[in-house]
């Protein structure tokens, strides 16, 4: 039988009935008495000076308060970005500046020249369109080969180049990776794009400010998975507010998928507005404002080389990237194309030789950063693909050819400067074939055939880094930040138990699955306990959501944490039993003296913690309450193995996804229900890269898909029920729980395997196509098939 | 200034309105009603989903002027009169058919008018059905799944929930 109760049950999440009802508190349903509204005057040109700036017909305008430009900004912070980059030459990178409003230049479509504050959002809006702002326009970079160009126009004057960094990784590798090329007896290369994504949550950014003058403090209420982080960042690298004064509250969150991770320019402008005007100010994000303000994920352009000795075994990885940045540095945006994207590079598979080089470039568009996997989902698609091809061109099984090449010694140290801790690559590849009935696959392809349409079956095997990430290992790589996170336990009186952690839901189910822990570990109700997350004022400290870390980081300091209440709880049962506290035992609930039948309840302890009258007090003070930070010792490293059956129609080059299976290694897994989800969630986003999602620029810079008219969200007629499976479980060695992580994993292992299935429908209808850039439009199938 | 008068989750309301109030402004900002999302601004995502006059219906796309005199559910009026989720809301809490929330609402109210007009719909017509309505979360798995249990069909069958 399954669990019902503790680690491992699929209990139903206590957040959907306020969901389900209408009752969550998003940032956007918040309101604040006197607050005014906010709407940014932004950039229409990808590129210009800003030659003047009249405000004043705007500012008689009805219900205006004030009206904002780059030169409030004068002298006040730049948004920082979170991560140094060292090239390959031992040089740091190139760091533009980064202003809350446009000081001099545009840079993007959407970059924010004024803010208007006034009374109602209708007539901030009215007021912006009476501000003149005149602009000389200046060529725009967009493409990142052009952008390096000799002569090409520089998005920051002030950096002379628009390169922002090369990087090479591992350096010293490199001319033993060109000589195991040069030696090899078969290369495989494959140039391919990853395309520009934008994470799109259902729910726009908000941000909400107050001021309070009596005690000068501000409250900001925003979008964020990580409160703390903008706290940190916002305070101390842009507004100059200490950390005392200044509150972040993260409510209900609509989503994130990475882009709410960073601290953004609105957020910044709202507390300042709302500190200059002494009345709160809140500004609603647009769905289109979001298309050209949200940070974007992904955009790569890669060529990458697989060599193969006579025996097919993998000999060595060589890599050359051109990476996106955008017009500004966005707070992750340079450490994803680097060591999110080159500690992955090694996969699934002994490759004793790679190299990876990055540059990382200044263009013309939105800036771009983590999205659901960052860095790693670039990795895995240019490895999974280019094995595929290898083995095309091999003649070789493509599964086969994996298995050949897989780790299966544990721990391993690659290449690429990281040690997976387990994984069981063979069994996760067992589940799969078991999983998608590829016996049967032949009679479905026929089936397929016989109405005029092909059908192609794509695997591919994925790895990741989550938990991310031991802050002594990334401060060494140019991280400006610790990434431990940190829990309160905090017992009441009456046995109840407030946790307040630094991760941060905004879909994952937190408040579910994190009391499932404390209650396996203490013997009591889940009913018992509940999540405090996402206010700096209530939570010690946290760095928050993101690279699939909540359980395996914050998890681990709340285990942390919960041991010491247990550590306490036994030296006050151990007095009330006139025993020592090495003696008790907690079971269920009850402390009982080891081997006999004296015990008393949960209740009694916790009461006796608060109500001291019997209790040692020379020894232990009152009360219950116990905070543990944890830093992790490495990353986690799920990994799994996904198929994909996709239908084409050779008339049109219309694909259809038939079916998906993935078979993953989470390690342990607190709530089935909610992991699998969360791989649900991933493949559709996978799917969406692979068959119908890009961000397009014109070759001026502007935006050409800044609303679901032209960006092609996943609908439910684009996916079907998915397969998925956790059962290979080789637990986490390094955290108390076991556990790796789920949240990125279907986003990371589907395009691949997608595109995997188109190749192999289009071979099997006789075309012989190496390979078709994401999204697998049937535009781009059609094209692909005339040749 | 209009005078609207409607009925909304069963109780009536009477309010001046602008001509160029949108019901979703009506609802969250008039009636405090902040169960009905605003996703996007071209009517595509569906998180406004209400129901008019016992219609599906964008609340972003109609003003309020529009709907008086008219029978306006929200998703703040679904749940059982004893404060219970209904059959489709406790659907969704089953099957995990909602992670952040945040389409949820408008997915709940597509449901409803879903299964008003076809009680037993298949896998195929939830997913027509709901093309209006985005969600970046479940992948829409859990989704139709709860739909289909919603609507008392076995889901046992359908890979792992």
């Amino acid at each position: 039988m399954p669990k019902d109760h503790g680690i491992g049950a699929s209990q139903k999440r206590r957040e959907d009935v306020r969901f389900l009802t209408g009752t969550g508190q998003y940032t956007d349903d918040i309101n604040v008495y006197g607050q005014t509204y906010c709407h940014f005057l932004r950039s229409d040109v990808a590129h210009g000076r800003i030659t003047s700036i009249d405000t004043a017909a705007a500012e008689a305008m009805p219900g205006v308060v004030r009206i904002f430009t780059g030169k409030d900004f004068e002298g006040v912070g730049g948004l920082p970005c979170g991560w140094l980059i060292t090239d390959r030459f031992g040089e740091p990178m190139k760091e533009p500046g980064h202003p809350v409003l446009a000081q001099g230049k545009v840079r993007h479509v959407g970059d924010p020249i004024c803010a208007v504050v006034a009374d109602s959002l209708e007539e901030a809006r009215n007021a912006a369109e009476a501000i003149v702002v005149e602009i000389e326009e200046l060529p725009a970079v967009v493409d990142m080969k052009a952008a390096l160009a000799e002569g090409a126009p520089l998005v920051h004057d002030d950096m002379g180049t628009n390169l922002c960094y090369d990087w090479g990784f591992v350096e010293d590798n490199r001319a033993a990776v060109d000589e195991a090329i040069r030696n090899a007896h078969h290369v495989t290369t494959l140039e391919l794009v990853n395309n520009r994504l934008v994470a799109n949550p259902m729910e726009p950014r908000v941000a909400v400010a107050e001021y309070n003058r009596a005690n000068d403090e501000s409250t900001l209420y925003t979008t964020s998975q990580n409160p703390h982080v903008i706290r940190l960042l916002m305070g101390a690298f842009v507004l100059g507010i200490p950390e005392h004064k200044l509150r972040v509250v993260a409510p209900d969150v609509g989503g994130g998928f990475g882009t709410k991770i960073f601290h953004y320019a609105e957020e910044a402008f709202v507390t300042f507005a709302a500190r200059k005007i002494n009345r709160p100010v809140k500004w609603t994000s647009t769905r289109s404002e979001a298309f050209m303000s949200d940070a974007h994920g992904r955009d790569h352009v890669t060529k990458i080389e697989l060599a193969l000795d006579k025996d097919n075994n993998f000999v060595a990885v060589r890599t050359d990237t051109l990476a996106n940045m955008g017009a500004y540095l966005s707070t992750f945006s340079s450490s994803i194309p680097t060591w999110l994207h080159g500690t992955l590079m090694a996969g699934n598979y002994r490759t004793p030789h790679i190299y990876v080089n990055v540059r990382a470039v200044f263009t013309n568009t939105v800036p771009v950063d983590a999205y659901r996997g960052a860095g790693r989902p670039e990795a895995t698609f240019q490895l999974e693909r280019v094995i595929d091809k290898a083995a095309r061109e091999l003649g070789v099984d493509p599964i086969a050819l994996r298995r050949q090449n897989f780790i299966t010694e544990f721990p391993y140290a690659t290449p690429v400067a990281v040690e997976y801790d387990t994984g069981d690559y063979v069994a996760t590849m067992d589940k799969l074939e078991e999983m998608i009935d590829r016996a049967g696959f032949a009679a479905r392809r026929k089936e397929s055939e016989a109405k005029g349409k092909l059908r192609g079956l794509g695997i591919n095997c994925y790895i990741e880094a989550c938990g991310i990430a031991p802050s002594n290992l990334v401060g060494q790589l140019g991280a400006r930040a610790g990434l431990y996170d940190a829990a309160t336990v905090r017992v009441n009186a009456t046995g109840s138990i407030s946790v307040m952690v630094g991760a941060h839901s905004h879909g994952q189910g937190h408040e579910t699955s994190f009391p499932q822990v404390v209650a396996e570990m203490l013997g009591i109700d889940e009913s018992m306990i509940d999540i405090v997350h996402g206010d700096s004022s209530k939570i010690p400290f946290g760095m928050g959501t993101y690279g699939s870390r909540s359980l395996a980081v914050c998890g681990s300091a709340m285990v942390r944490a919960t041991e010491k209440i247990i550590n306490k709880a036994k030296k006050i049962a151990g007095h009330l039993l006139e025993a020592a506290d090495t003696d008790i035992e907690l079971k269920d609930g009850r402390f009982t003296v080891a081997g006999t039948d004296k015990s008393v309840a949960w209740g009694d302890v916790t009461l006796a913690a608060y109500v001291p009258h019997n209790y040692p007090l020379e020894e232990i003070e009152p009360g219950l309450e116990e905070t543990a930070f944890y830093d992790p010792s490495n990353f986690t490293y799920p990994s799994g193995a996904y198929a994909c059956e996709v239908e084409l129609d050779p008339e049109t080059g219309r694909v259809t996804v038939e079916r998906f299976a993935a078979a993953d290694d989470f390690g342990n897994v607190v709530n089935p229900m909610i992991v699998e989800g969360q791989v649900h969630g991933g493949i559709a986003q996978g799917i969406g890269q692979a068959l119908l999602e890009s961000c397009v620029y014109d070759s001026d810079g502007q935006l050409l898909s800044a609303s679901y008219m032209d960006y092609a969200m996943p609908r439910a007629t684009d996916v079907p029920f998915y397969a998925v499976d956790h059962s290979c479980a080789t637990p986490c060695t390094h955290n108390p729980l076991g556990v790796k992580g789920c949240g990125e994993a279907g986003a990371i292992g589907s395009p691949p395997a997608v595109v995997n299935a188109v190749i192999d429908a289009l071979a099997s209808g006789g075309h012989k196509v190496d390979h078709i850039d994401m999204p697998v439009s049937p535009h781009r199938v059609w094209s692909a098939m005339q040749g | 200034m209009t005078k609207v008068t409607m009925t909304v989750n069963g109780k009536t309301v009477a309010k001046e309105v602008r001509g160029n109030t949108l019901m979703t402004e009506f609802l969250r900002d008039e009636l405090r009603l902040t169960g009905t999302h605003v996703g996007c601004d071209t009517s595509q995502c569906g998180a406004c989903t209400i129901h008019v006059n016992g219609l599906n219906v964008k609340a972003c796309t109609i003003f309020a002027a529009e709907c008086d005199g008219a029978e306006v559910g929200t998703i703040e009026g679904q749940a059982n009169a004893d404060g219970s989720l209904n059959v489709i809301q406790q659907a969704f809490q089953d099957h995990h058919g909602l992670q952040c929330g945040f389409c949820t609402p408008g997915m709940v109210m597509a449901a409803a008018s879903l299964l008003k007009d076809n009680p037993k719909p298949s896998e195929a017509e939830i997913r027509h059905y709901l093309e209006g309505n985005i969600c970046r979360c479940t992948g829409y798995h859990n989704i139709v799944k709860a739909i289909m249990a919603a609507s008392g069909q076995d889901v046992s069958v359908i890979a792992a929930e």
